[in-house]
């Protein structure tokens, strides 16, 4: 009761001097502890409950929005709508045909030259919350949290590559990281000639940047970035990115190299939550990020049983 | 006693209402020009109900928007708290000032404010740009005007007086 009543002059409580000095004590003990170590998953997660409804309050009007305007469709619209996903089902549904003869190939050989077999990967659609978080950071908060069994390092894809990953888990949400992040790195592979590097993200959504690659390495505009699967964190195959630039400095040691994110990093509204079909538990780095971010190392903590 | 308590309960609902604005999602290019809704209504609230309103807001607070930014646990409540204490050290002052004196006093504020996190960023050795970081002070500044006159007017219905901030 002494906390609420504020500096009424010296007959209430502590005067207002110490009284900072004494919860200015307690945030400064707070950040250290949490940047050090990260034993303030409690405290996040209390708070994060407490702070659940004003996020689901904003969320509300966007979402009541989404769901008017599917309700109030005009018929012809939907019937439009039907056709053509039809359509691009019986495309997608033929691409798919190959897919799995292809897939049985590639057992096929797999099982001749005696390596391991890949997996189906499991996925659940999650939401993402219309709210913004630190507006310098590619952040944002998806509706499925630990009670669908989210992990941190947890890998989303929206339908045209990788978004990013789970960086923090609570009960009913969980914050993840776009690729697009200036903290964000992940392991690629060119597709054309499997040709291994790192795409860092660079704090604007439209680019990414390739920075370890030589000028002599065998790179073009149009290359297709897949994810490596390198560094256990992204399962392996998934698009990344296009490269948009090439640009090779003579006299510099490394060739400047942007590429353009392939998911929609801005506009997706729905997004895919992929558990890789390895034991995440396997390895344990995450792909960390070139600066030491908190919430990654954060991430390659967790993991740890 | 009656008009302090419907003070708190005012001000708990515009705060909260702050908080929201706080995580509205705005379009990319004015997302960084967002002001700090929720330093501007405890500022307020700290100017107009000082036996309510104090540091342990701004500690609570500030904790609340570290876990809705994703920043270090304590990095918002050290500088709300920072911010807050000087509004309360001048706050006789303040009380008097004009408005345009007062957009001074909170321009200074914001400026601390965002001093402090970017300071904290940068011994956490977070890589975040520092362009930006004035946006929200000028907008901040600008949206002052705009509070004091809700607050004025919400002071006024709960206290059916008028009251003088």
């Amino acid at each position: 009761m002494t906390r609420r009543r504020q500096s009424a002059g010296p007959t209430r409580g502590l005067a207002l001097g110490p009284r900072l000095f004494l919860l200015g004590l307690v945030a400064v003990t707070l950040m250290i502890i949490d940047h050090r170590q990260q034993h303030l998953a409690t405290i996040r997660d209390t708070l994060s409950v407490v702070l659940f409804p004003v996020q689901a309050l904003v969320n509300l009007p966007f979402a009541t929005w989404h769901w008017g305007r599917d309700v109030t469709a005009a018929r012809r619209a939907l019937l439009e709508e039907v056709r053509e996903l039809r359509e691009a089902r019986l495309d997608v549904s033929v691409q798919l045909q190959r897919l799995a003869s292809l897939e049985a190939e590639n057992a096929r050989l797999r099982a001749m030259m005696g390596a391991s077999r890949q997996a189906a990967d499991r996925v659940l659609v999650a939401e993402i919350l219309a709210v913004d978080l630190d507006p310098y950071r590619h952040r944002f908060t998806v509706n499925k949290g630990n009670r669908h069994e989210v992990h941190v390092g947890q890998a989303l894809l929206d339908a045209h590559g990788v978004l990013g990953q789970i960086v923090r888990v609570q009960p009913f949400t969980a914050e993840a990281i776009l690729i697009s992040d200036a903290d964000h790195a992940l392991p690629v592979i060119v597709n054309r000639n499997g040709l291994r590097t790192i795409a860092m993200g660079t704090g604007d959504t439209d680019r990414l940047s390739l920075p370890f690659l030589p000028n002599s390495a065998d790179i073009e505009e149009g290359d297709l970035l897949v994810s490596s699967g390198l560094g256990g964190a992204f399962p392996s195959g998934y698009p990344v990115a296009r490269v948009s630039r090439v640009e090779r400095r003579p006299g510099a040691a490394f060739a400047e190299i942007s590429a353009e994110p392939a998911a929609a990093l801005q506009r997706a509204r729905e997004v895919l939550l992929v558990w890789s079909s390895r034991d995440p538990r396997e390895d344990e780095d995450t792909t960390p990020a070139d600066g030491d971010d908190t919430a990654i190392a954060e991430a390659a903590q967790q993991e740890r049983p | 006693m009656t008009a302090e308590r419907s003070s708190l309960a005012v001000g708990t609902v515009s705060i909260v209402f702050a908080l929201m604005l706080a995580i509205v999602p705005l379009p990319q290019p004015v997302t960084g020009m967002r002001p700090d809704w929720v330093l501007l209504a405890l500022v307020f609230w700290c100017l107009a109900a000082p036996h309510r309103f104090g540091l342990a807001w701004a500690f609570g607070l500030g904790l609340l928007l570290d876990t809705l930014s994703g920043a270090l646990l304590g990095q918002h409540a050290l500088a709300l708290l920072l911010v807050i204490y000087l509004t309360l050290k001048f706050r006789l002052r303040l009380r008097v000032f004009p408005l345009a004196q007062l957009m001074i006093a909170v321009l200074v504020l914001l400026v601390i404010y965002q001093f402090t996190l970017f300071w904290i960023d940068g011994v956490a050795a977070r890589s975040v740009p520092i362009r930006e970081r004035w946006l929200p002070v000028i907008t901040g500044t600008l949206a002052w005007p705009l509070v004091y006159w809700i607050g004025q007017r919400a002071l006024r219905e709960s206290e059916q007086q008028p009251a003088r901030l």
